[in-house]
Order: structure tokens, then sequence, then C-alpha cells
């Protein structure tokens, strides 16, 4: 089942062959592996986004919420030490990639990427953001804060086979905006969204369009930077009794 | 009745529940896919669980609609998570009933909501019998051969 809460991990090296099938004892993480952080507040999502992951023979760690995933990077409160000594350090946890939820209590997925993007440890991790709802203000303030990607959720194997193009980047000198270049890119395919599985009554494309009854990847090559992204968006008030649902400045 | 039939069984009754609506063929294509030899039991166990953790969710609504006046944002927020797992399992109908429900409560429309939630509720409990009895089909069936995907 889905570990919640802290895991403290040590690398160490592993001359024998490792199957992905068997789970290495839970307080290690075995070097070369790749170790992605998921987080969300959804028991649901956390078992499918799991079970996606582990699939594609990533090492997983899951925690049920933004308090939890701040915790497990060390950044709760300790990312004040600069020293290669930090929390982290010591804890000698490798992450690759995060992918969390946008629509979290208290610490949203938004929070989590500011926090991560502003330190100095983890900003080079990079951090994919997941939301079951599909509001253009949203995706393009995650991506301008530095986000890799935005998945509108449910999440499919697709999606999850782009992310082994996120891992060992080096830092990307321009920002792109993967939003626009995805849709500019619709426009001048024959990519039909309309295989779409959602069917809410907001008909906004889906955002990561996938083939029809396929579970294949749909590369999408950044042949040449476009443009840095403009000003970011209007600062966007979010009220604090239901901090997900998107207000009227949002849409 | 040998182990094709029973199979095929499986089968028709998949592309039953995909035709009347009751689940979103792509989602829980995906969610099959996801089974293999360590986790043959996947979908099941992950419907399961929407059935056990909507149940608080859906006990949650009901009593924040007995409130006066509503609280139409904690009802939204409510709403949100349940139609986020529902869609999560590939849950079609239930899904465009908690939409809907969502357009009321954006409007301040306490009727509409209670009406909804009604439909919500019934399409729940719907297609929960609907995927009991598919899963003890599925159970009897037994695994079906997958030559394929090296783990």
């Amino acid at each position: 089942m889905a570990r919640n809460g802290v895991v403290a991990s040590q690398r160490w090296r592993s001359d024998g062959d490792v199957s992905s099938q068997q789970q290495p004892p839970a307080d290690s993480v075995v070097a070369d592996e790749v170790h992605v952080l998921a987080v969300d507040d959804s028991l649901i999502d956390r078992k499918v986004i799991e079970r996606l992951l582990r699939n594609s023979s990533y090492k997983v760690t899951v925690v049920d919420s933004g308090v939890r995933a701040l915790q497990f990077l060390g950044l709760d409160g300790e990312e004040k030490k600069t020293s290669s000594i930090g929390a982290f350090d010591s804890l000698k946890i490798k992450v690759d990639l995060i992918i969390t939820d946008y629509c979290m209590p208290e610490v949203t997925g938004y929070d989590l990427l500011k926090k991560i993007k502003g330190s100095s440890t983890l900003r080079e991790i990079p951090v994919v953001i997941m939301s079951s709802e599909n509001v253009v203000t949203r995706i393009d303030r995650c991506l301008e804060e530095g986000a890799e990607d935005f998945i509108v959720k449910p999440v499919k194997p697709s999606d999850v086979a782009r992310l082994r193009g996120y891992m060992a980047t080096s830092e990307p000198s321009v920002r792109v905006n993967k939003r626009k270049q995805r849709e500019s890119c619709e426009s001048c395919s024959s990519l039909s969204t309309a295989s779409s599985t959602s069917s809410s009554i907001s008909s906004s494309p889906s955002l990561s369009p996938s083939p029809p009854s396929s579970a294949s990847p749909t590369p999408m090559s950044i042949s040449e930077p476009s443009s840095p992204s403009p000003s970011p968006s209007p600062p966007m008030s979010q009220s604090v009794s239901a901090p997900c649902s998107p207000s009227l400045s949002e849409e | 009745m040998d182990r094709n039939q029973s199979h095929r069984q499986v089968a028709t009754m998949k592309q039953s529940l995909f035709d009347q609506g009751y689940l979103d063929h792509e989602q829980f294509n995906q969610l099959e896919e996801l089974q293999d030899d360590a986790n043959p039991n996947f979908v099941e166990e992950v419907v399961t669980l929407y059935y056990r953790d909507s149940a608080r969710l859906v006990h949650s609504i009901e009593q924040a609609l007995e409130k006066s006046p509503i609280d139409f944002n904690k009802l939204d927020s409510y709403m949100h998570q349940f139609r986020g797992s529902s869609s999560s399992i590939g849950a079609k109908k239930v899904k465009a009933e908690c939409s809907l429900f969502r357009e009321y409560c954006r409007a301040g429309n306490g009727e509409g909501c209670m009406r909804t939630f009604q439909q919500v509720k019934k399409e729940y409990t719907a297609l929960r019998k609907k995927l009991e009895t598919f899963f003890q089909l599925a159970r009897q069936a037994g695994p079906v051969d997958r030559a394929r995907r090296p783990k």
C-alpha cells in the first residue's frame, strides 16, 4: 500500500539484479533507479498513480499531502540551511521527479512547486502538476513558476510515459510554455481531442491528448525554444474555504 | 462453461457497461492495463476503495445539504473530490451528475443541488451493483492470458 509520512532512505549500491517487481526494503532507494515522489490527497488517485508509476519501473514514494511532501523533502523549515549538510542531504534522499496534485488542503501543489523552486538544494528537481480542472490561467501559472508540465486528470499511461523526458535534464535556458506549444501543435496536426475522457459539462479540450484507444506516448520534442512566456498572469485570490474551486479570476 | 465462454461473457458485460454509458471505456481499459500477475485484481481493489472512500463524502454532502443556510463552497469542495475519484475509476454517469451538481452549487441553487444529488446517488448505487456482478464474473473466469509486457 502507499507509504505515507516521512521515509528516511539511504542510498546503496546494488550489484545484484533488482527486479522492478520486487519492492526493495522500505528504507532504501537503489542508486540509478529513478525515484518519483507522488503527492495527492485523494486515496483513489494515489493508488492509481502509484500503480502507473510502478508499472513504468519507477521507484515510488507516495504521500497524501503537501505538508508531508515538504517534510519528506526536508523543506519544512529546514530550508534555511544552505550548507551541504542540510537536512535533505543528510537523509540522502534522491528524488528524480515530483508529481503533485494541484488541489490539496493547506499546502497546494502550487505552494509545493514554489517552495521547491525556491530551494537552492531542490530547485533542479522537475515538478509536474496534475489537476482535474483544465483551467488555462492555472496551467500557465504553474508552468511559469517552473513546472515541467501540467497533466489534466485522469492521468493516462501516455502522461506517465512522458515523464521520463523531464528527468536528467540540464537547466533549460528559456522557459517554454508547454500548453501554448501544445495547442499550436494541435492546430496544425490532426490529433483529435475528441478522445478526451472527460464527460463533464465544461468542454474545454483536454490538455494531454492521447491517440484513441492506444497507450503509446505522443512525444512532444522541443526543437527550438519559443520566446519567453509573457508577463505573469494577474495575481489571483483563492477563497479560503474552498481553495480549489476555480474562482472567477481564474477562469 | 469453458474458460473462453467465461471470458467472452466478461467481455460482453464490460462492453455493455461502456455502451450504456456507465463506464468510460478509455479510463476503465487503462486501469485494466495496469493489472498484471503481481496485481491481478487491481481494478476491483480500486473500485472497492472508491466505494469505501466516497461513502464518507456522500455522507458529508448529505449533511451539508441539510444545513441552513447551505455552505455552497464546502459542498463544492466535497463534490470536487467526489467527482475526481469517480473520474479516476471511469464512473461516467456518476461523474456527469457530479458536474451538474457543481453547476448548481456555483449558482447557489440549493434545490438543484438536492435534486441532482439524488441522481448522483442513484447512478452511484446502480454502478456499484453492475460492477459487483462484473467482478464476480471476472473472478470466475480467471485471469486472462496476457502475452505481453516484460516488467
